[in-house]
């Protein structure tokens, strides 16, 4: 038996919120007394994963995987956890990965939980906590079936180093073709995503207009965040919609979200408290958000972002 | 063409989270339910093409029979059948098998459901129906065009927009952007008063066993208390997301 651990990747290199999955994998692992394999399509440090403790890495080097197709990955997941007799596969919570899962649960007959933030706290049943009604809630849950998928939700167990000297396996497999068809990607530039960014500056009415975003953005660049926008700023058009956060947008867990003319309400904090850290910045000391967040400055957003990005600006210029 | 459109009926986003005693299951007292948010977006979609081309729209939801009012609220918006699988959903790979049977005794050429519903938060139903069905799915899906037996949709990825085609029958999962807030349909008097006649059928649950099981709720712990920076020492919080939170 062998716990199954699915690596995503970007231009060949391991993503970066995979290095939590693999060191969840290993604490399951540690845990149910298995090993742990590592799978991984088309890499090229496939050998990153043994900063985090994999036994085994699998790499499949296939045409058909180089693009993202959700029933394609799953395929070749469930073959591979099959040839190795795993019972157990961990995928992260990256929207590529929730739209894998419920494929892969199908063709490998599993139970599956999204969400899940943390390691089983009974085995037998195995029972895991998730998150629920947009982080509002945990439940306990159990996975019955004697198959299992676990998505785990990003930066919810955080990574954890443990040097392993895996032997990596190349792969071959072929892949069952679906009809869907991949007709173009369009990137927007040099942008960082919201997913993938550890730090997130995000902006609500509070700025007025959109002509005023040149100070949101200049923090971001400072910062290397991705920006984001509540709500009603999207659906004035005045930020793009792929910025809208909350309960009815992306959700954001980030490492420090900064909230700037952002009112807090329940339905924006919904989709953004399970980030790590908060920083308010608003004109009004009695704005909903300063309760939820964990540091607040009561002031003008157009005075003090400013001044707080060339503050940052000079203390990473002196420090790189 | 036969739309289905899946409608999960959800707390409404202001409602407070709490639970039972036992803490067992989610206490519905006083909580106002309503469509889930990204299944409204794609009722109106599904509303469009009616609007073009004279195309059905069947909705399905599994749920108890108190979310009848909101599924007659879907009918007079538009809709013109509803089904009720009567059973409280608890799990949803059971919820998208009962959805499912259904599909496969009613060959529909498009499936509507939502990216996520705001309860649960699985992201999961709209996918096992594909793999149950053998339909593709596209998720995250912000635009959808129709042409004869061709469909075109663009799903939303991390940090772009990616474009996909097939032949019918598609399954997508709607989002925000595949219409805009502005465009929801209100249903209107007439709307209203027809959808009184319309047909709402309740299908009675097949057995089978589930895949996973709830059995404990609960909250979160208390934040801690905030920590207050003078705007005029923003040294200050360099100094903290530096030394303390070690983020910069
Ligand atoms: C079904 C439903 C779903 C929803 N889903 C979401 C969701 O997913 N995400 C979301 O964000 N919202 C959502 N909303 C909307 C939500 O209820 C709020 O209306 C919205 O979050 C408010 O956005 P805001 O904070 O930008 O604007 P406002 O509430 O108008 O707040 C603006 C804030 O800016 C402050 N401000 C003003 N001037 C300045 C200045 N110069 N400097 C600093 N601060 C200043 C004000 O004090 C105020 O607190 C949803 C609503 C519904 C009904
Ligand atoms: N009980 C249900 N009845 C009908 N459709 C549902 C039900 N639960 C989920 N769905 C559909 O599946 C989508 C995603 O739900 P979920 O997998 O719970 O996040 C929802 O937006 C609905 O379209």
């Amino acid at each position: 038996m062998s716990i199954l651990a699915f690596v995503e990747s970007n231009e060949s290199k391991i993503k970066k919120n995979s290095f939590e999955v693999i060191s969840y994998a290993r604490s399951l692992a540690d845990k149910l007394s298995v090993e742990l394999t590592v799978l991984c399509f088309n890499i090229d440090n496939a050998n990153d994963a043994s900063i985090y403790g994999a036994d085994k890495i699998i790499n499949v080097k296939n045409e058909d995987l180089i693009e993202f197709k959700s029933r394609e990955y799953a395929d070749a997941i469930n073959q591979v956890a099959i040839k190795i007799n795993s019972k157990i596969i961990v995928l992260s919570g990256s929207s590529n990965c929730k739209y894998l899962a419920p494929s892969l649960a199908i063709k490998f007959d599993a139970g599956y939980l999204s969400n899940v933030v943390s390691l089983p706290i009974e085995l037998n049943p195995f029972i895991v906590k998730r998150s629920t009604f947009s982080n509002k809630a945990f439940s306990e849950s159990s996975i019955d079936n004697e198959r299992k998928i676990i998505g785990l939700a990003t930066n919810s167990f955080g990574t954890i180093e443990k040097k392993s000297n895996p032997e990596t396996i190349q792969q071959d497999l072929s892949i069952e073709k679906t009809k869907l068809r991949v007709d173009s990607v369009e990137m927007s530039e040099n942008k960082i995503s919201i997913a993938d960014a550890d730090i997130v500056v995000s902006a609500g009415r509070g700025l007025k207009g959109p002509e005023h975003w040149g100070i949101i953005e200049d923090l971001a660049k400072t910062l290397g965040a991705a920006t984001a926008c509540s709500k009603p700023v999207s659906d004035l058009g005045w930020r793009p919609h792929s910025e809208h956060v909350g309960q009815t947008g992306k959700p954001v867990s980030t490492n420090l979200y900064i909230a700037i003319g952002i009112s807090g309400a329940i339905q924006h904090l919904a989709g953004v408290s399970s980030s790590k850290i908060k920083l308010v910045i608003n004109t009004d000391p009695d704005a909903p958000f300063f309760k939820a967040a964990d540091y607040g400055i009561v002031g003008d957003a157009f005075d003090v972002v400013p001044r707080l990005n060339e503050k940052l600006r000079a203390f990473k210029a002196e420090n790189n | 063409m036969k739309i289905l459109v899946c409608i999960s009926c959800v707390p409404d986003t202001t409602s407070k989270i709490n639970f039972t005693e036992d803490n067992k299951e989610f206490s519905k007292d006083g909580v106002q339910y309503v469509i889930n948010p990204n299944d409204e977006f794609g009722l109106t979609r599904a509303m469009w093409i009616k609007e073009m081309d004279g195309s059905s729209i069947d909705i399905i939801n599994v749920g108890t029979q108190s979310n009848e009012p909101i599924l007659r609220k879907a009918l007079a918006i538009g809709a013109d059948r509803a089904f009720r699988v009567d059973e409280d959903p608890k799990d949803s790979f059971r919820v998208a098998k009962l959805i499912s049977n259904h599909i496969l005794k009613n060959d529909y050429d498009l499936i509507i459901a939502g990216r996520e519903s705001i309860d649960y938060n699985g992201c999961m139903v709209p996918g096992l129906i594909g793999e149950l069905t053998n339909i593709d799915f596209v998720t995250n899906c912000v635009k959808l065009e129709i042409d004869n037996s061709r469909a075109t949709a663009s799903r939303e990825i991390e940090g772009g927009i990616e474009k996909v085609s097939c032949e019918l029958p598609l399954i997508i999962g709607s989002q925000k952007g595949l219409v805009e807030e502005s465009d929801l349909k209100i249903p209107n008097m007439r709307g209203i008063m027809q959808a009184r006649q319309k047909p709402l059928e309740v299908i009675e649950p097949e057995s089978f066993s589930s895949q996973t099981t709830t059995l404990k709720y609960s909250k979160p712990e208390e934040k801690g208390k905030i920590r207050m920076i003078n705007p005029e020492n923003l040294d200050e919080l360099v100094e903290i997301l530096h030394t303390e939170e070690k983020i910069i």
